[in-house]
């Protein structure tokens, strides 16, 4: 029996030459991720071990980005322990403000993250790099002072559920929109605890940003890890960018998949997850009219330049509804910069959209754009949880960059088709 | 053995219901506990007793992987949560941290709100002793044994 690329990702990375969903195992990591919220208790529970020397101090990476710039004193002194630890230990990937962007953004730009790894973070977005062949998926603090100590992680092999894309993406429609149709297809838990592999023609054809931003959402169907068989997008992307060596995995032609899922994309529309779940998705034309106050572009999920390309794209030479405070954040530094060069962000402040530097911020009801009591806003982030943005009693609307922007120009929620 | 009042919850309490982002800004397990289940059930830090269970539906603990979320629960001394289904970063944290947790879909399901319940982790029977109903729970795999007999990973990486 052949092996998924998820299961030979894991087999090499812990001994075996051949394994199979459900085996326990102790892997070798490659990269283990922290930030702000997360590794400070990962560094309490290291410490408690009383060791001098962590594993691997090159594996390490700490991107204090949740609250940062420092939104309060406890918040600083949590990035304060990280600053130092990173010190301590001579970890290079430490990334100050001024450096820092939103983690699930910064590493595949900055080639931290390489095909064929097995990466683990204590973030559960940290599925995002399966967009490039990676095994790569979200654990606990504990979990990451465990790997600090010894540079592995316990896992159960997941099942893979494959799922294939036919037909020809409509304009406006993303990653972002494939993602949330699954979501609200299979619902919150539909992927519990397993691999989603994404396949097909319209993968094939599909923008490394884009890839990212589906395996980003993978953990909100309850998925263990996303991935995506690299190919010559991925090669493409890498170039440049890699910090160390890579490899390409593919899945065998007789593996084992759980369940395969086909679907026909050629009659999709951008899609738009309602209150209070992921799961409540229905395409942007059902939700027409539903006014909101708040419209936020950035965040691990879209947060790269070409999701602030397409915003531009729509919000050129015009300005946002009265009603609506847009904010735009891009992900990382490079991002910033690079919608700078572009122009971008003249278009943004132009139309009277906030530009903030980058932070999770708001995705999280963190700082930078925090919800009221029965404000609505209308979010290219990930979660749309009650109170996630703020007031419990406030709402969230889950959608692609574009229908964003295009609602952002309106008030209501709006196919960008109808401003453009 | 565990014994406590059960309070019951659906489907998909998130994390961010079970101790909300707005308080992450702090590791101190008092100061997090305080805040327990706050943005699904503002009343639970006052009813909840020592020894108390947590009884819920499918995908307790879904979203983020923050482990504040099992640490204020195990600091406000709720012994152990029963579910029907544990989303996977909330179930490792739980093993990793030493919260009990038990997956039994019959339990949670028909314990009501303020029944009396007892977990004998050893015989694997959980005991509704309002109606003297007894379920099981799914047994954990042998690894994972190991990790929770020895109190938790740290605890488990120590004696290894």
């Amino acid at each position: 029996m052949g092996m998924t690329i998820t299961e030979k990702i894991i087999a090499a990375h812990s001994g075996h030459q051949e394994i199979s969903a459900g085996q326990f195992v102790y892997a070798d990591v490659d990269i283990c991720l922290g930030n702000d919220i997360t590794a400070p208790i990962a560094i309490e529970q290291f410490e408690t071990l009383g060791m001098e020397k962590v594993f691997n101090p090159d594996s390490i990476v700490l991107v204090p980005d949740h609250f940062t710039p420092n939104k309060d004193i406890k918040s600083a002194q949590n990035s304060k322990l990280l600053r130092e630890f990173a010190q301590k230990h001579k970890i290079k990937n430490y990334f100050e403000v001024g450096r820092v962007g939103i983690e699930h953004v910064l590493l595949p730009e900055q080639g931290i993250v390489v095909p064929g790894d097995l990466v683990i973070g204590a973030d559960s977005h940290t599925c995002t790099y399966g967009a490039m062949g990676i095994f790569s998926t979200g654990v606990g603090s504990t979990d990451l002072a465990a790997c600090y100590a010894t540079g592995k992680v316990w896992l159960r092999v997941p099942e893979t559920i494959k799922f294939i894309f036919k037909g020809k993406l409509n304009e406006w429609v993303s990653g972002k929109d494939l993602i949330l149709h699954i979501i609200g297809d299979i619902g919150v838990d539909g992927a519990r605890y397993k691999a989603m592999e994404f396949s097909g023609s319209v993968i094939s054809d599909l923008s490394m940003d884009d890839r990212l931003a589906m395996c980003n959402m993978a953990i909100e169907a309850g998925a263990k890890n996303g991935i995506i068989e690299p190919d010559d997008c991925t090669e493409d992307y890498i170039k440049g960018r890699a910090q160390r060596e890579h490899k390409f995995y593919s899945s065998d032609e007789d593996c084992n998949y759980h369940e395969i899922r086909e679907y026909d994309v050629n009659n999709l529309s951008p899609q738009v997850a309602m209150p209070n779940l992921p799961e409540n998705v229905k395409p942007v034309e059902e939700l027409s009219d539903i006014a909101i106050d708040q419209v936020v572009i950035g965040s691990c999920t879209n947060g790269r330049i070409s999701d602030l390309r397409i915003a531009a794209q729509i919000l050129k030479d015009k300005k946002i509804d009265p009603s609506i405070r847009l904010i735009i954040i891009p992900g990382t530094q490079d991002v910033y910069l690079e919608a700078l060069k572009e122009g971008l962000i003249e278009i943004f402040i132009e139309a009277e959209g906030a530009v903030s530097t980058p932070t999770c911020g708001p995705c999280l009801g963190g700082h930078m754009g925090i919800l009221a009591d029965g404000e609505r806003a209308l979010s290219t982030t990930n979660r749309n949880f009650a109170g996630r943005m703020g007031h419990t009693a406030s709402e969230i609307y889950l959608s692609n960059p574009a229908v964003a922007a295009a609602s952002a120009l309106t008030g209501k929620i709006t196919h960008p088709e109808k401003v453009n | 053995m565990i014994n406590g009042k059960g309070w019951k919850y659906g489907d998909n309490v998130n994390t961010d219901e079970i101790i909300p982002a707005r308080y992450l800004n702090t590791t101190d397990k008092k100061e997090l506990a305080a805040h327990c289940m706050e943005d699904i059930d503002e009343d639970f830090v006052k009813k909840a007793s020592e020894g108390d269970v947590i009884v819920a539906g499918e995908n307790f603990g879904c979203g983020s992987s923050r482990e504040h979320a099992p640490i204020c629960i195990k600091a406000l001394g709720i012994s152990c949560v029963i579910a029907k289904s544990f989303a996977r970063i909330f179930f490792r944290n739980s093993i990793n941290i030493g919260l009990p947790i038990f997956e039994s879909e019959e339990a949670a399901a028909e314990i009501s709100d303020g029944d009396n319940i007892k977990v004998d982790i050893n015989a694997n029977i959980i005991t509704n002793l309002t109606t003297n109903k007894e379920y099981s729970f799914t047994p954990f795999a042998d690894e994972m044994k190991d990790i929770i007999k020895a109190g938790g990973l740290m605890e488990y990486i120590k004696t290894d």
